[in-house]
């Protein structure tokens, strides 16, 4: 087994009354979204403040690729720091500097590149993440979601290895929250940074991240990848789960990936009892990517919520349709065999030539591509598996281009 | 036994627990005040921080210093004027002036009246700064934030308080000499010959020493005060920043005369 990046063991740590965490264990690996969910007050904060040195721990031990941070010299400690990104949760921007002095300022510090150096690499970064000509506002002159990317911006111009995100997402609406999701999920592709997101946002979170880990009375007490979250049968885990998750998705509208697995049980006793038929569908946006890169996040995101209310209103009522990704929608159709969910496959691709998914075309040759497969669900086979056939290529019949 | 316990004992263990508490943030400012005096040497040098930190706490203070001098050498040039005329040593008048202004009023009112215009600004900021973690960023971002907030503004201070106190010994020798001369008829030869008769570079100097220790004092009370901000056990948010600059003020007042007096006492 490989050393994990970062790990921490039995971390306890208390502020004279309070105790925050009662001996945390968690392990990070590298490369992977791990987050960290867990109710309001019980320390998710303080956990990431312990990875990065801003909390030292009143006992316990955190290993950095299985060395001890104690038994490190202060000049290694501090090299290891400088791999280190934090984003507040409030993006802690100096107020009283120009956005662009915020983000040059931990390389202009740092003191080791010349000034066009700073500006060119400062200029790279705020390009990437759509923050054009808005290097001499101030932070207070602009909207929410759009600090938020400076906040970013800032973190990522250190070229860092490790990012860790403080509820990156608080306080903004469904589509910017999903914007800043699709932005961590973009950017850690593109960039390779291990990310450490502390979040509310069930099951929305879930999309983006490889690992999950529930913090509770200031303990982990689950970690694992969000289908190993999802599925547990911890009462305490299905509690908070529960408690948390919205009874519809936010961006789109649509059911959550729990109510759509639900249906599809409850499909799957029907056909044992009464030999009813049923099918899945599935839609991956394609090009999301390359929407969010070239005309920004928001944009890629309003496109997916107007294409799922679009496919709401060519389904049935009767038919669940839930987000299941980032890029991903799910629909179960009842008393559909899979000859009937080919023709509904063909008829939404004809319904969507010429359909208006956004005003205006945003560069040459924009289209929303969408790939649309289906599959019959038999014996008892469980949803993944089902799933599994509906984006295998037999079944990926349908790709369709919504143009302007 | 327990009533008496509760009778005495209960006052002495207060009044240990508040001496010891008044002892370790005492201590606790002395380490900070150390930290901020070495990072002022640290490479690379903050040149362009300590100019505009100058700029804050010496330039932009020039009119209320002015204005603060003037009156005062006025008020005192009236009120010595008379009390001396009670025994005819009028003519006395300068040698008086120079020794209140320069030796005392000058570095004190200087000091008090740029803790009220820059100390308590100071500490605001950095309590903003602590409580929407602007500091926790810089640490994330491996900047010393006592060196990139705190030693700036200290060598700023060391720099422009002996100034102020400079110009404002100045104007208030000219506003004793508008009471004094032009208005109470003091002869105008008179007054600025016992002036320079009785200003000896020792006592400039002396105001000097004291306006650079007002410095050192009104600096490290006031950002100390605002960078613990999220420390104070009677408020967080706006009401902690309100708390921080309250004391920064008050305490920053208060130690300014003490030291004031220790170093008339036992120095001069």
């Amino acid at each position: 087994m490989t050393t994990p990046l970062i790990e921490m063991k039995n971390v306890v740590k208390s502020f004279g009354q309070h105790h925050i965490l009662r001996g945390a264990s968690l392990t990070i690996e590298k490369g992977q979204v791990t987050t960290v969910i867990g109710k309001s007050g019980e320390g998710k904060s303080v956990l990431l403040k312990h990875i990065i040195g801003l909390m030292e721990p009143d006992s316990g031990q955190i290993l950095f690729e299985g060395r001890e941070l104690d038994t490190m010299k202060k000049a290694e400690r501090k090299k290891l720091r400088g791999r280190f990104s934090y984003v507040f949760q409030n993006t802690a921007l100096f107020d009283s500097m120009t956005v662009y002095e915020n983000v040059a300022l931990p390389l202009k510090e740092k003191g080791d590149l010349s000034k066009q150096e700073v500006k060119e690499r400062v200029a790279l970064r705020m390009d990437q993440l759509d923050l054009h000509e808005i290097g001499e506002k101030y932070p207070s002159q602009l909207s929410g979601g759009m600090k938020k990317r400076v906040a970013l911006a800032r973190a990522l111009v250190t070229n860092p290895e490790i990012v860790l995100f403080d509820e990156p997402t608080t306080g903004l609406d469904p589509i910017r929250k999903n914007a800043v999701h699709s932005m961590i999920s973009d950017y850690q592709k593109r960039f390779g940074f291990t990310a450490i997101v502390v979040s509310h946002e069930i099951p929305d979170v879930f999309f983006i991240s490889q690992k999950v880990a529930m913090l509770d009375e200031g303990m982990i007490l689950m970690q694992g990848s969000p289908q190993e979250i999802q599925q547990s049968k911890d009462p305490l885990v299905q509690g908070f789960l529960r408690g948390v998750e919205a009874n519809h998705d936010e961006l789109t509208g649509l059911g959550t990936p729990t109510q759509l697995e639900k249906r599809f049980e409850q499909e799957m006793e029907l056909q044992k009892q009464h030999d009813s038929k049923f099918s899945l569908l599935v839609f991956t946006v394609e090009n999301l990517e390359e929407i969010n890169e070239k005309v920004g996040h928001m944009a890629g995101q309003t496109m997916v919520k107007n294409f799922a209310t679009w496919l709401q209103q060519h389904l049935r009522p009767s038919d669940t349709c839930s987000r299941y990704g980032l890029t991903k929608i799910l629909a179960v159709l009842p008393n559909t065999t899979r000859k009937d969910a080919q023709k509904v496959c063909s008829k939404l691709a004809r319904a969507a030539r010429g359909e208006k998914i956004t005003e205006e075309e945003l560069y040459p040759g924009f289209c929303f591509s969408v790939s649309a497969g289906f599959a019959e669900a038999t014996d008892d086979s469980p949803i993944d598996a089902v799933l599994a056939a509906a984006e295998s290529r037999e079944n990926m019949l349908y790709a369709f281009r919504i143009t302007k | 036994m327990s009533a008496f316990a509760g009778v005495v004992v209960e006052p002495i263990s207060v009044t240990g627990r508040k001496t010891i508490a008044f002892i370790q943030e005492m201590g606790r400012m002395s380490i900070f005040f150390v930290h901020s005096f070495l990072h002022m040497f640290s490479l690379p040098f903050q040149f362009v921080k300590v100019i505009t930190q100058i700029n804050v706490i010496g330039a932009q203070s020039l009119y209320v210093v002015v204005l603060i001098g003037l009156f005062t050498g006025m008020v005192l040039g009236l009120q010595l004027f008379n009390a001396l005329a009670n025994f005819g040593s009028e003519g006395m008048l300068g040698t008086s002036i120079v020794h209140t202004i320069v030796k005392e009023m000058g570095p004190v009112l200087a000091a008090i009246m740029v803790t009220a215009r820059a100390g308590s600004a100071m500490a605001a900021e950095l309590g903003i700064m602590r409580i929407s973690e602007e500091i926790d960023a810089l640490e994330t971002m491996q900047i010393n934030p006592v060196r990139f907030l705190v030693s700036p503004r200290l060598a700023a201070a060391i720099i422009s308080f002996p100034l102020l106190t400079a110009l404002f010994d100045v104007v208030a020798l000219a506003g004793a000499y508008l009471t004094g001369c032009k208005l109470k008829g003091l002869n105008d030869a008179t007054y600025w010959y016992t002036v320079e008769n009785s200003l000896v570079m020792e006592d400039v100097n002396g105001g000097f020493i004291k306006a650079i220790t007002f410095a050192v004092i009104v600096i490290t009370v006031c950002c100390y005060q605002g960078y613990t901000t999220h420390m104070r056990p009677n408020g967080f948010g706006a009401k902690g920043v309100s708390n921080s600059t309250t004391s920064a003020v008050v305490m920053s007042c208060v130690l300014i005369l003490m030291a004031d007096f220790v170093l008339t006492a036992f120095i001069w």
